[in-house]
């Protein structure tokens, strides 16, 4: 039976299970829109085209799915790179399908006509432009095959608005023929062997985890693993909840905000077990002077991590779970009694470091609010039951360091690209994939400002995300930089009072707290987890001259860490 | 140091875009870059000489491998290969030289592919050195205009059974 393009991709969308998609209509859509209007394809209307990647981003770092945007041509697309590069850098399997001017206009420089094809080329793990109706199926198809599989990522689809119109027979594609893409997913057997007896030699390991464990679905395998041997673990920003944030082998997070624990761990480790992570500038500080004396293994799916930034001494390409299930295989119980015994003196070393200058929240209740105390109070408050969004900045790094985290797909914060504005959609598309959980933006005043206008869509759908705003009236980490390094030269970091947050969310329909003092911080807290129906902003008046600590400058090895 | 790499890619709307892109967006530079279809119209070849240490050459190499429609990679450099550029050549040339002009194309077996009163212009197929031996010898008479394709390269076959 003959389908328009329209209702094609509809159809298409159903074959790949999705049941909601973000969006926002226009001209080069219309024919999208009017074949939605009678279908039971769940849609939610963004206020802005940013905030439907990243809802569609949150949505997939909630659930594992993919997450799809639907947005129309010319700025609806531009809108959309920052989503989809803040995906990119993540990984995050998004699929965004953009509309396009008719083919024959293309290059016209016509109406609402814009190269989102060359200009996402860079920012996407790939591209597609649909110049054929008879394509359109198997574009759609591989399009969620290649943004879910290998190392995950945003693909988008540009649709011309003839290719919506046309029609022709739809076949849906029952397998994907890609012969130019084939990631690797099982280890190379000699060198899971080599790695497992190289961690069996060693005295003073680490597992050095991140946001791979996670896409990987490995967080009860690496759990299984460290247990096993006993091995003390760090994550990554990204790699949060891979490791119960609770369990006594964990350091807490490394690099440039890191634990002391962590990162002096890390620096005199011998041997660096490398699992989904890629050795970022934020984590290895000075590169040469990056676990100086550790023989490095290191296991991800994609090749292109291996050896990137830092030589590795064993590489095992291939998926973190299958892996570090391979692995657990070749450890019989008396290599592991006889390994654990050699650990003693390396874990004391590690006791005494993590006791040595470990975080604290504490809060002296006669002065200002400190914002480290708001994050442990929503730890509290929440028994750590929660899904955290955050913004990017100092809010960022103190809800890493003061919220634990015990499963994956707990904390969505943008690594990455650290793209301030992402934190509040995020959390409205985590609440949409999960309605039954407390989902929580831990935000700053600057950054709730980048996609405040998804106020409207939090408001419309009923979804009570809570927005813990640390307003300090500043940018606060520029603020910071510029207080260590340019001589507390304030150039252009002080935002100021304004808006009121609280007024804000009432205008919208939401919900608008405030708390002043620390004494106000716990009944705003219990206030908010009380609404069931719509937003809640939490304006909580922080301390402006609070900084994040430790701090390893750029360009400094992990062990220069500035501590308080 | 410098390397040439021959790329399968499908033959895909884009794709010669997104391999320069992958080059420029990394700060990998392209010396020369030449692509066509092969004999199966949905793969065309590539061949990009570029330069780097082992580092950079490993990293560009995973980095091709890892764009969607990139069949194969193969570095061909430190292998045994052929490697072939074409070249014209347009050269001021009078009554008084153009006897030792032609008995230079005729050494480096190149062809005049076009004449005028003032000029000739040769074509000539070779690898690096003989383009540049023979572009070096017509230098003196006056060369008004030269263009290149880039290079193409194949691995030489096995000798041995």
């Amino acid at each position: 039976m003959k389908k328009t393009g329209a209702e094609i991709f509809i159809e298409s969308l159903f074959k790949e299970g999705v049941d909601t998609i973000f969006g926002y209509p226009g001209g080069a859509v219309l024919p999208i829109y009017d074949a939605l209007y009678k279908s039971r394809l769940r849609h939610i209307l963004v206020r802005h085209e940013q905030g439907a990647v990243h809802m569609a981003d949150g949505y997939a770092r909630a659930t594992g799915r993919p997450g799809v945007v639907l947005v129309t041509s010319g700025p609806g697309a531009t809108n959309t790179v920052t989503g989809l590069a803040t995906a990119y850098m993540d990984s995050i399997p998004v699929v965004a399908f953009t509309g396009q001017v008719p083919t024959e206009l293309i290059g016209n420089d016509a109406f609402q006509e814009a190269d989102i094809v060359g200009i996402t080329r860079p920012c996407t793990k790939h591209n597609y432009l649909v110049k054929d109706i008879r394509d359109l199926a198997r574009v759609i198809k591989e399009a969620f095959y290649i943004a879910t599989t290998g190392r995950p990522g945003p693909v988008l689809v540009d649709l011309p608005k003839d290719v919506l119109n046309d029609s022709t027979e739809f076949i849906y594609p029952d397998k994907v023929h890609i012969p130019s893409y084939q990631p690797t997913y099982k280890g190379h057997p000699g060198q899971i062997r080599k790695a497992v007896n190289q961690i069996l030699a060693s005295k003073r390991p680490i597992i050095y985890a991140g946001g791979g464990v996670i896409s990987s679905n490995a967080a009860n395998e690496l759990r299984q693993f460290a247990k096993k041997l006993g091995i003390p673990v760090t994550t990554t920003l990204m790699g949060l909840g891979a490791f119960p944030g609770t369990d006594p082998l964990f350091l807490g997070m490394l690099g440039m905000h890191g634990t002391y624990g962590a990162n002096m761990a890390v620096t005199n480790t011998d041997c660096l077990i490398a699992i989904g992570a890629r050795f970022d500038d934020r984590v290895t500080g000075k590169i040469d002077e990056f676990a100086p004396y550790a023989k490095i293994i290191h296991i991800d799916i994609d090749p292109t991590s291996i050896s990137k930034n830092v030589v590795v001494d064993i590489p095992i390409v291939g998926d973190v779970r299958g892996v570090l299930k391979d692995m657990m295989k070749l450890l019989t119980a008396a290599k592991v009694r006889e390994f654990k015994k050699g650990l003693k003196e390396w874990l004391g070393d590690i006791d005494g470091w993590m006791k040595t200058h470990s975080l604290s929240a504490a809060q002296d209740m006669t002065r200002k609010i400190r914002p480290q105390y708001v994050i442990e109070r929503l730890y509290k408050l929440t028994k750590g039951d929660a899904i955290i969004t955050t913004e990017v900045g100092q809010n960022q790094m103190w809800a890493a360091q003061f919220f634990k985290f015990k499963e994956p797909r707990r904390l969505l914060t943008s690594g990455g690209l650290g793209t301030m504005g992402y934190g509040f959609p995020a959390a409205i598309g985590a609440q949409i994939a999960c309605p039954d959980k407390t989902v929580i933006d831990i935000a700053g005043d600057g950054s709730i400002q980048m996609n405040i206008q998804e106020l409207a869509t939090a408001v419309e759908y009923k979804l009570p995300v809570k927005v813990a705003i640390l307003n300090n009236r500043f940018l606060g980490m520029v603020r910071q930089w510029q207080e260590f390094f340019y001589d507390k030269r304030y150039s252009y970091t002080c935002i100021g009072n304004k808006p009121d947050f609280v007024k804000i969310a009432e205008a919208y329909g939401g919900v608008g707290l405030r708390a002043k003092k620390p004494d106000e911080v716990d009944p705003v807290i219990k206030e908010a987890l009380k609404v069931k129906d719509r937003p809640v902003f939490m304006d909580f008046v922080v301390d402006a001259a609070e900084d994040v600590y430790p701090m390893v400058p750029a360009g400094q090895p992990l062990s220069k860490m500035l501590l308080v | 140091m410098r390397h040439t790499i021959s790329i399968s890619v499908m033959n895909e709307f884009g794709v010669l875009s997104r391999i320069a892109g992958l080059f420029s967006g990394r700060g990998f530079n392209i010396e020369s870059l030449c692509v066509a279809e092969t004999i199966d119209p949905r793969v065309s070849r590539m061949t990009i000489v570029t330069s780097g240490d082992d580092r950079i050459i490993e990293q560009i190499t995973k980095q091709l491998n890892k764009l969607v429609n990139v069949i194969k990679v193969h570095d061909l450099t430190g292998e045994e290969y052929l490697e072939r550029e074409l070249a014209l050549i347009k050269v001021n040339c009078n009554a008084d030289n153009r006897a030792e002009v032609l008995s230079i194309v005729d050494i480096f077996r190149a062809k005049v592919v076009d004449v005028s009163p003032r000029s000739y212009t040769i074509e000539v197929t070779g690898d690096e050195e003989k383009i540049a031996a023979i572009t070096e010898l017509l230098r003196p008479f006056g060369i008004k205009e030269i263009v290149r394709t880039g290079r193409i390269a194949m691995a030489r076959s096995p000798k041995a059974k």
